[in-house]
């Protein structure tokens, strides 16, 4: 069995900020293990001599030169805001600093 | 708001040894963003430097700017790093509203440079090495201004406001190995070590590097530990620290609260610090908690970034000299002592000095001028001395007048204030104002033969061979002459005059 369990699940979803009841964490935590343990078989097929890999594709350096392309007016950047101020997106204070 | 106990400095040295740690961060100077080509630019209106891709729009594609990786590998380079052969971009993913996507693009386990070091000069010549751990490449997030509540704080905000022009302009930030050994000079080490940053990516050409416009930001972590103990204290984070002075005095009160909590018995906690400058102390932020949980993955949207070694001795190949070298180098070479090339250097004046020398003034001509008449003037026009207006060409050719005996240094100061005054050249100032040292023997004879005349006494003592008397005399043709003339051809002029061997 994988290990996850129903507190990973619920400390998952606080951090993703996804609000879960009771039932939903139970359930998920056995859906999960699932998933985990599924893709699990995975590293099992991949030998010690098969690097991690990030990326399907083996690309490398894709760059963009330090070129300025296109820009939103604010009018355009604040168009789908739901509130607004002086060009300004209005958000609710939430009490962290950094 | 309660205030934190602390002990004096003093105290808090003797019964504790301070272990600092700084993470720098750097925006650079690149004309677009990270990850997005709009433009990098400060001080625009509010979020009219942004695309979908600073905006965190779904579907969007971000694209690495090659600029800024250069820009990164050299600031690794300048730090004595070495360089990753690949690297990847990482998630960190975290909720709140400067960072529109819910995360920020960002290094992880993959930095572009690691294991550097830093040799960093303190006042008194002492050099310390600081160890770097990494450096490594990630976005900026957006500006945030809390409103309602208390002076712009957030604790009693009732809203907020994001401009997001900040949001994605590439920084790289330095991350220092444990700084341990600093003892009481820790504060000191702290502001040098950042200066010195500072200096390294300014002189690089990457980062305007104006901690005022927060270009260049530290948060500074100090632990506290009983002399003789090697295990490291808790430490706390003291976050946008944003001068050099500011770094100082927040590593200072930090080493003096700690050692009040662990002489109360309490163990310190591991937590945020908030910097302010009108009080110069720190206030608790959030403790470390499940929400440093940053749940890091790689960047599924960017490729590995491979520096080959060839791309990276391209670069290395450009870096100009390091800041320390060149001081040293240039202090040898115009043969000042240790105070007078402090002094030019903290007056901002020695790029000026080298330029002045190149022109074809000497060491000491050059930093006359500059340290005699252009810094004094510079500050009263509250401007960079390099910004009054003095090129080096006038210095050189003021020095020239005052050598061929045409001015004499009073009127060189006159000749400037005309310069200043965008009155010409020095020798069109000389002509226009009349300045020229009377040369003319004729006029200077009358006005000795005149003054010999109005101090008979003093005449016949310099005859009877008191030539220190000439003084006299000699003040009197000057002011005859309204101090014109070349007070040392009228000297030579007097003892022909009397006969006397001077």
């Amino acid at each position: 069995m994988a290990a996850i369990n129903r507190d990973d699940v619920a400390h998952l979803a606080r951090l993703a900020h996804i609000e879960m009841s009771a039932e939903e964490l139970d359930r998920m935590a056995v859906e999960l293990a699932v998933i985990v343990d599924s893709v699990k078989s995975v590293s099992e097929a991949a030998g010690e001599d098969v690097p991690a890999t990030s990326h399907p594709i083996p690309l490398t350096n894709v760059f963009r030169e330090d070129v300025v392309g296109h820009t939103f007016t604010a009018e355009q950047a604040l168009s789908g805001a739901p509130d607004a101020f002086e060009n300004r997106f209005k958000v609710p204070a939430i009490l962290d600093e950094d | 708001m309660s205030v934190d106990a602390t002990l004096s400095f003093e105290e808090a040295m003797e019964k504790y040894d301070p272990v600092l740690g700084f993470e720098v961060h750097v925006e650079l100077n690149t004309k677009t963003k990270m990850f997005s080509s709009a433009p990098n630019v400060f001080g625009d209106e509010p979020n009219t430097n942004v695309n979908e891709v600073d905006l965190g729009m779904p579907g969007v594609l971000p694209v690495v700017n090659k600029t800024a990786v250069e820009s990164s590998i050299k600031i690794g380079l300048a730090l004595n790093c070495k360089i990753a052969e690949t690297c990847r971009f990482a998630r960190k993913n975290y909720f709140y509203p400067d960072t529109p996507k819910n995360f920020q693009t960002s290094q992880y386990d993959e930095p572009i440079a690691y294991d550097g070091y830093l040799d960093i000069e303190l006042e008194d010549g002492t050099v310390f090495r600081v160890e770097i751990e990494r450096a490594h490449m990630e976005e900026d997030a957006g500006k945030l201004t809390h409103m309602g509540g208390a002076a712009g704080r957030i604790q009693g905000a009732d809203y907020s406001l994001v401009d997001y022009n900040r949001s994605g302009v590439p920084l790289v930030e330095i991350v220092t190995k444990p700084i341990e050994g600093a003892g009481s000079r820790a504060p000191e080490l702290a502001k040098a070590y950042v200066a010195a940053v500072r200096e390294i990516v300014k002189n690089l050409g990457v980062s305007d590097a104006k901690m005022e416009r927060g270009n260049v930001r530290c948060d500074a972590n100090v632990s506290l530990r009983p002399h003789g103990r090697e295990r490291f204290g808790i430490r706390s984070e003291t976050k946008n620290v944003n001068s050099l002075r500011a770094v100082e005095h927040a590593v200072r009160y930090e080493i003096q609260r700690h050692a009040a909590v662990l002489d109360s018995g309490e163990p310190v906690i591991q937590e945020t610090r908030h910097w302010h400058e009108d009080t110069r102390s720190t206030t608790s932020g959030r403790p470390k908690s499940d929400a440093d949980d940053y749940r890091y993955f790689p960047e599924p949207d960017l490729v590995p970034v491979v520096a080959s070694r060839e791309w990276v001795e391209e670069l290395r190949a450009t870096l100009p000299e390091p800041p320390a070298e060149r001081r040293k180098r240039l202090k040898e070479a115009w043969g000042y002592s240790d105070l007078e090339f402090r002094d030019v250097v903290n007056a901002g004046v020695m790029d000026s000095i080298e330029e002045t020398i190149a022109a074809g003034a000497s060491a000491d001509v050059a930093r006359k001028w500059w340290m005699g008449e252009i810094v004094g003037r510079a500050k009263v026009a509250d401007v960079d001395p390099s910004e009054l207006g003095v090129t080096p060409q006038v210095i050189v050719e003021l020095n020239k007048l005052v050598e061929d005996g045409k001015i004499n240094n009073k009127m060189a100061t006159q000749v400037l204030d005309g310069v200043l005054a965008g009155e010409g050249t020095p020798a069109e100032i000389v002509e226009k104002r009349g300045l020229a040292v009377v040369s003319d023997d004729g006029p200077l004879l009358e006005a000795i033969d005149a003054a010999l005349a109005a101090q008979p006494d003093v005449a016949e003592k310099i005859r009877g061979g008191k030539v220190q008397a000439i003084g006299a005399i000699v003040g009197g043709v000057m002011k005859a002459t309204r101090g014109q003339a070349d007070a040392g051809r009228v000297r030579e002029l007097i003892l022909e005059k009397l006969g006397v061997e001077g």
